[in-house]
């Protein structure tokens, strides 16, 4: 299916991209390419067939409710790009 | 003149050192001085010499107090930049991750650490590990070791090429990389050497920086197939911090490699006798098929219908979990942050500045097929062609213990090739992709040069967990091939 640029702006928009204006026409051209390859998809019959998440044949484990890690507050806020007070600062989201 | 330690391979090295021919330290100052003089190629994004120096000492004490660990002990090994090492920058090839240094270390290389292999610097990659041919690293373009009759300079394929080319090159013995579609088993088919990728869920995910979670695996790259056994052996093992990972016992792979292939039944799968092949793959793949045949295997065509749409099924479901996976990287936590007006506005200036186009790209498609009134068509329609290629191979292996198919369309191409069409540079995976899709463990192992001189893969398809008759099966067809050709850009001699 071809992409228009309002759905390209829209799916940036999503992934929370910033795109120029004046690079949509490029890549609707090119994310259309791709889906148009990705549709031969379509010729093949999934009627009934369970999708497939992983090729994992198990159950997913368990474990106990325990505290297994922590107390490292510093070592996780040195790779911050502006850590505050013991905290990840970001731009103000409240007026 | 005897080769230089660095040049050796693993299980030579490990003879070596267990003689007292050399030390671990000499042996890593020489892969030191050989990362030196081939930094042309642009393998590594960080050395780690001082690491590698303090590892390797300590090696020597274990081994002069009798107290080795195991056959890497002392071994060096490069890894690819998408593993977290606590205390070394970490990038995963990617802008949006500069200045990262890891506050902990990824199970694989802690166990790699822990057999006492020497970690020699983190290897070049394409971004995320999304690529096939390293070009869409934000640190640049690896070059193989190889090089075309022309004399470009090529690609050493992707995603793990810094790590394949390094290992081509004589720069180390052994090293690391994970293959989502193809990513280790393309480039070790484009630099000359062996490349596995194990079963999904035979080594741990912790710690590797995540692109597609269902299809992620790790594993190793050397120059025969016994080291690559070698050092699986030290990678594998059930890890609790990976649900997926397997509770299952690592068997000693390198005990597997018998050299007897009597009576193994290997299929030849129809449908990856693709239009356009390049004559020379296809007769090598016959080759492959005449030497198994002679070392006492039998050969039956089986067929694989859904092979075809392998390709476009994997290029729903990795973008898909890339999508939401490189979520994480929003400016706050880590690495790269561009500031905007608003808290929303600076996610979208950071991301744009930091991924790449092939990134971004992947993000858009995976954000596309997953939203609102796309998933059924897209997502759900890409899992149940993927339940039909597991069923596939499932079916096939009922009839044959291993399969037999070229491992990449071609050899290496040119720096900058295939760049401005996505799609062609997707099919350099056509025949990786489908194991990857269904879980099973695959091989690349170097079987001859096209015409012009560059190196071609064969590879082979195991049953889930089943390496060892796939490293048996691989090691007979390396005696038989006989591959003995070395890259001429070989930085010391």
């Amino acid at each position: 299916m071809a992409l228009d640029k309002d759905t390209v702006r829209n799916i940036a928009f999503l992934a929370r991209i910033r795109i120029d204006d004046d690079e949509l026409d490029h890549l609707a051209g090119e994310l259309s390419h791709i889906l148009g390859w990705i549709e031969q998809l379509d010729e093949v019959d999934t009627e009934g067939v369970e999708p497939m998440a992983s090729v994992v044949d198990m159950e997913l484990p368990r474990r106990a409710d325990v505290v297994t890690s922590g107390d490292r507050r510093d070592a996780v806020l040195a790779n911050a790009p502006d850590p505050q007070d013991g905290f990840y600062a970001v731009p103000k989201v409240i007026e | 003149m005897s080769a230089r330690p660095n040049q050796l391979s693993v299980a030579e090295a490990r003879h070596g050192l267990a003689a007292g021919d050399f030390s671990a330290l000499e042996l890593a100052r020489a892969c030191i001085e050989a990362m030196a003089a081939g930094s042309h190629l642009n393998a590594f994004i960080t050395e780690t010499p001082e690491l590698a120096l303090e590892r390797a000492a300590a090696s020597d004490a274990r081994r002069a107090k009798g107290e080795v660990r195991g056959p890497m002990d002392g071994i060096p090994v490069a890894v690819k930049d998408l593993f977290c090492t606590e205390g070394v920058l970490t990038t995963a090839g990617s802008h949006i991750l500069d200045g990262y240094v890891p506050a902990y270390e990824s199970t694989v290389t802690r166990n790699l650490a822990e057999a006492g292999a020497v970690m020699l610097g983190k290897t070049n990659q394409d971004e995320f590990a999304m690529g096939s041919s390293n070009m869409t690293s934000h640190y640049g373009p690896v070059v193989n070791p190889w090089r075309g009759k022309d004399d470009k300079d090529l690609v050493p394929g992707g995603s793990s090429g810094g790590s394949a080319a390094a290992v081509a090159a004589g720069l180390c013995p052994a090293s690391i990389g994970t293959d989502t579609g193809g990513s280790i088993r393309q480039p070790a088919s484009f630099c000359g050497i062996v490349g596995l990728k194990p079963t999904y869920g035979r080594c741990s995910r912790w710690g590797i920086v995540a692109f597609a979670c269902s299809l992620d695996q790790a594993g190793p790259f050397a120059r025969t197939v016994r080291d690559v056994a070698i050092v699986l052996g030290a990678m594998a093992g059930h890890d609790p911090m990976d649900s997926t990972s397997a509770p299952r016992a690592v068997p000693d792979y390198e005990a597997a490699l018998s050299g007897d292939v009597r009576g193994l039944r290997v299929g030849i799968p129809r449908e990856y006798r693709v239009e356009d092949m390049p004559e020379e793959i296809e007769t090598l793949w016959q080759k492959g098929e005449a030497w198994l045949r002679e070392a006492g295997a039998e050969t039956v065509e089986v067929s694989l219908p859904h092979t075809k749409y392998a390709l476009p099924a994997y290029y729903i479901i990795a973008p898909a979990e890339a999508s939401s996976n490189l979520a994480r990287y929003d400016g706050v936590r880590y690495g790269l942050r561009v500031p905007g007006a608003s808290l929303d506005e600076m996610y979208a200036n950071t991301r744009a500045a930091g991924f790449g186009t092939e990134t971004r790209r992947r993000i858009m498609i995976g954000a596309y097929v997953l939203s609102a009134g796309y998933y059924d068509a897209y997502y759900l329609k890409a899992q149940r062609v993927r339940k039909l290629i597991a069923e596939d191979f499932r079916k096939a292996h009922r009839e044959v213990d291993v399969l037999l198919t070229p491992t990449a369309p071609s050899s290496a191409f040119a720096i900058g090739d295939k760049m401005d069409d996505p799609v062609a540079m997707y099919l350099n995976d056509v025949f990786t992709v489908p194991s990857s899709l269904a879980g099973l463990p695959a091989i690349s192992v170097p079987a001859g040069l096209d015409a012009g001189g560059l190196p071609l893969g064969l590879h082979l398809i195991g049953k889930p967990f089943d390496e060892e008759t796939v490293l048996r099966a691989a090691e007979v067809l390396e005696s038989a091939a006989g591959f003995e050709a070395r890259p001429e850009r070989i930085t010391s001699s």
